[in-house]
């Protein structure tokens, strides 16, 4: 696969491990977060962690959209698909999340019409095909995602379907980032920035996390190769006693970002004052709502929200997990009440939530001594 | 709904249920196919249910599947298929010519296999009541002499062998559904694998230890199944396993696991170090083996468990599904 | 929020329309390339593919410089160690 197997090039890894290892301090304990999903599941499925020296700590930050919606607005959105007349769609990272009374995946087999769909437009195709049924688009991601729902919504006013509507859960990076460095009980020496989320803000962004945090960032890619880079330029900018934003995947990331995306964005959505976040509590200006120029094409504004607010066990460590203060196997129902089969919190049910990717990618390794390590 | 993906859901439903109240037993390690003394001579046993949508498909249809399925369970459990009896559930309303078309392929797949299909029976129910079809059918064979399958026997530095490339039957069902969009030119791999396991227990019987059809659930939940009855650990070298671009593709495209997804025409086999060169080769000399390798070895650690390695000396855990694959976006 | 996958785009857009098709090691899908219309792709590109959505044109040029970067890590060094191996440095 070209532009991705290159990237997972293992002679070229071993030779960028070497370079992280000749870098890092044998003296310091380097605390690096990552803060998108992508980036704990890539690390996980690629066993990074195997191949960087010891005092390098990758810390899980909150770019998990799964992870961090609230458990009443799944609740929310199954309500709204009630009604047979609605088709209720979603991504499949959504389908096995747990609300009060059940997933979406449980509600369909008590009967619910409950679509896995790739894309937003292929809820709108959807809406085309069965005119007499209401399509809603159980809409989830950062800004990665927005853009894609934003062009949809447009093009279902161009075009006047009027049986479809979007659920909005976008939620925006930058604050969620602000929360963990606001946060008393953090440590962190560096960022490896969201690479994806990137594609449509640009780096500018970040610069406040350089500027007025002294921390490093390298924006970053998701092969294990960009990863590995990223980690590079952090440590040498610390290293060089530096702090600035770096941005590793020029491949894809433009600086200034996709002025069209975020125009798109601009037209369909507005930030919402504040919106809560599972785990990190509420947090302003951090999620986007539908204008009411598109009021019609808005699941909230067209139909009744129950709006139930509900609260986690307090058993559940989801909020020091998301945070980085507890590592996932720290949390008392790790492993117990809480395991991806039966999961108690969000960050056990997105195969990308910390407690998920760790349970399933690594807490039975043992120290595996038949393993061949690199020289 | 989770109980028929294979994996965790449906095993749990056959241990914690099935096995203790009908067969008897709820501490052994359950395998394809039973065996079971009639007049003094011992004959495999099995039965499976197939409920696929569509009802056809690149590659094959239900009826090939549920033939293939059969017969597949009696060879990986050392036996020479001989014959199967089939029941179908049908949906009023179900057209003839779609009917015919599924005990054509079964009759065609059967004459192909060598096997004899003795009987069967139909059910017709209310419409809304069935998916179309539902097939179910059950297999006899005769054990074959000198073969030994049980995962107690697995040894520490024992091989895995795998007959070919992985997932091409789940990821052609997944794009065949059409939900999303996809499209491949992608086959089921749906056969017959006992002319590939009667090659290679021909020259390697005394040390096969363990041989599975990984099918709901793929690869991961065979294996995962194996590490737990033999208390070992399985490694898989990531680069060692075989899949074709298309199904790579699509994995990566979903965000789904190759080792997670069902095949329909591949055997796994554990040998013993001295046998496992001489029974690849007999793969590999066999129609169909072509594409056979080696693609792992039983270590001590972690126990009961499957650890993919790769070339870098990353390393990851391999779990059951837990349900079906779900594509993801995130 | 983070899987995005390269795909080579092997058809362009009708007049008028902004979906083409786009391929990833032989499996294919329509993808809307509404959010390059800054920057519009052309039948051979490489593009990043998120939720049926081009998110950027991919640069080969950018991709290959990063790989000649990271091979040539750790060569500086080895000429260091080369140096030092002479004897040539002071103590």
């Amino acid at each position: 696969m070209k532009f991705v197997d290159e990237f997972r090039d293992a002679g070229v890894i071993n030779k960028t491990a070497d370079e992280i290892r000749r870098l890092a301090d044998p003296a310091r304990h380097y605390r690096f977060m990552e803060v998108c999903g992508g980036h704990t599941h890539a690390i996980y499925r690629f066993g990074l962690k195997d191949i960087l020296p010891d005092n390098i700590e990758l810390i899980h930050g909150p770019g998990c959209p799964v992870c961090v919606l609230p458990m009443g607005r799944i609740d929310d959105g199954l309500a709204l698909a009630k009604d047979p007349a609605v088709i209720f769609t979603a991504f499949g990272d959504m389908m096995r999340v747990p609300g009060t009374q059940g997933s979406p995946l449980e509600h369909k087999a008590r009967g619910m019409d409950v679509r896995i769909v790739y894309s937003p437009s292929d809820a709108l195709k959807l809406a085309r095909l069965n005119p007499d049924r209401h399509v809603m688009f159980f809409a989830i991601g950062f800004e990665t995602t927005a853009p894609s729902t934003a062009l949809t919504l447009l093009r279902a006013k161009t075009e006047g379907i009027h049986n479809f509507s979007v659920f909005c859960n976008h939620v925006t990076i930058i604050p969620a980032i602000r929360a963990i460095l606001d946060s008393p009980d953090m440590r962190l020496d560096a960022f490896i920035g969201p690479g994806h989320v990137s594609t449509v803000i640009g780096c500018r962004p970040y610069e406040w996390i350089a500027k007025d945090e002294h921390k490093p960032i390298a924006v970053s890619g998701f092969e294990p190769l960009d990863i590995l880079q990223a980690i590079v330029m952090v440590l040498r900018q610390m290293k060089a006693g530096e702090a600035k934003v770096e941005n590793q995947y020029k491949r894809v990331v433009p600086w200034e970002g996709n002025r069209a995306a975020l125009r798109a964005m601009g037209e369909v959505f507005q930030l919402r004052p504040y919106f809560e976040w599972r785990g990190l509590g509420f947090i302003s200006q951090s999620a986007l709502r539908i204008r009411d120029s598109f009021a019609e094409w808005d699941s909230e504004q067209r139909f009744q929200v129950p709006g139930v607010r509900v609260t986690d066990p307090k058993a559940a460590q989801c909020g020091e997990v998301l945070k980085g203060v507890l590592k996932p196997a720290q949390c008392k129902l790790f492993g117990k009440e809480c395991t991806p089969e039966h999961p108690t919190g969000a960050l056990m049910v997105s195969s990308e939530g910390s407690c998920a990717a760790y349970y399933n990618y690594e807490h039975r390794k043992a120290t595996v001594a038949s393993l061949s390590w690199p020289a | 709904m989770a109980h028929g993906a294979g994996g965790k859901a449906s095993r749990r439903l056959v241990e914690g249920l099935f096995a203790p109240l009908l067969f008897g037993t709820n501490s052994e390690p359950l395998t394809d196919a039973a065996r079971v003394a009639v007049n003094g001579a011992q004959v495999a046993i099995t039965t499976d249910s197939f409920v696929v949508n569509p009802l056809t498909f690149p590659g094959g249809s239900i009826g090939e599947l549920a033939v293939n399925g059969t017969i597949n369970d009696l060879a990986v459990s050392g036996a020479r298929p001989e014959a199967i009896v089939v029941t179908f559930v049908l949906e009023a309303g179900l057209s003839t010519t779609v009917l015919e078309a599924e005990v054509r392929a079964m009759g065609e797949a059967a004459r192909r296999a060598g096997v004899r299909v003795a009987g069967g029976d139909t059910k017709v129910v209310e419409h809304g009541k069935a998916d179309r079809m539902y097939v179910t059918t059950t297999g006899l064979g005769t054990p074959l002499h000198g073969v030994s399958i049980d995962p107690h026997s697995v040894q520490l530095g024992d091989k895995v062998l795998l007959s070919g490339p992985i997932g091409d039957h789940g990821i052609t069902i997944l794009l065949a559904r059409g939900d999303l969009d996809l499209e491949a030119d992608l086959r089921s791999d749906t056969r017959s694998v006992f002319p590939l396991v009667e090659a290679m227990l021909q020259v390697a019987a005394p040390g096969i230890r363990w041989m599975r059809d990984p099918t709901r659930g793929g690869v991961a939940t065979s294996l995962n199944e194996l590490a737990r009855d033999c208390g070992r650990a399985v490694h898989l070298k990531e680069d060692e396993l075989p899949v074709r671009d298309a199904v790579r593709g699509a994995c990566e495209l979903l965000g789904l696991d190759p080792l997670h997804i069902a095949n329909e025409g591949q055997f796994l086999s554990v040998v013993s170090p001295d046998y496992a060169d001489v029974a690849l080769n007999a793969l590999h000399q066999t129609p169909g083996g072509e594409e056979a390798c080696m693609i792992g070895e039983i270590h001590e650690e972690p126990a009961a468990a499957v650890l993919v390695t790769t070339l870098y000396g990353g390393s990851r855990i391999v779990d059951m599904l837990v349900g079906d694959p779900l594509p993801r976006i995130c | 929020m983070c899987l995005a996958i390269p795909g080579k785009i092997i058809e362009v857009p009708v007049e008028g329309a902004t979906q083409a098709t786009v391929e990833v090691v032989g499996v294919r899908r329509k993808v809307d390339l509404g959010l390059l219309t800054e920057n519009m792709p052309v039948l051979g590109d490489w593009v990043l593919i998120h939720v049926g959505f081009a998110m950027s044109k991919i640069s080969e040029q950018d991709a290959l410089d990063q790989m000649n970067t990271l091979r040539m890590l750790g060569e500086a060094e080895q000429a260091m160690e080369e140096v030092r191996g002479y004897g040539v440095e002071q103590e």
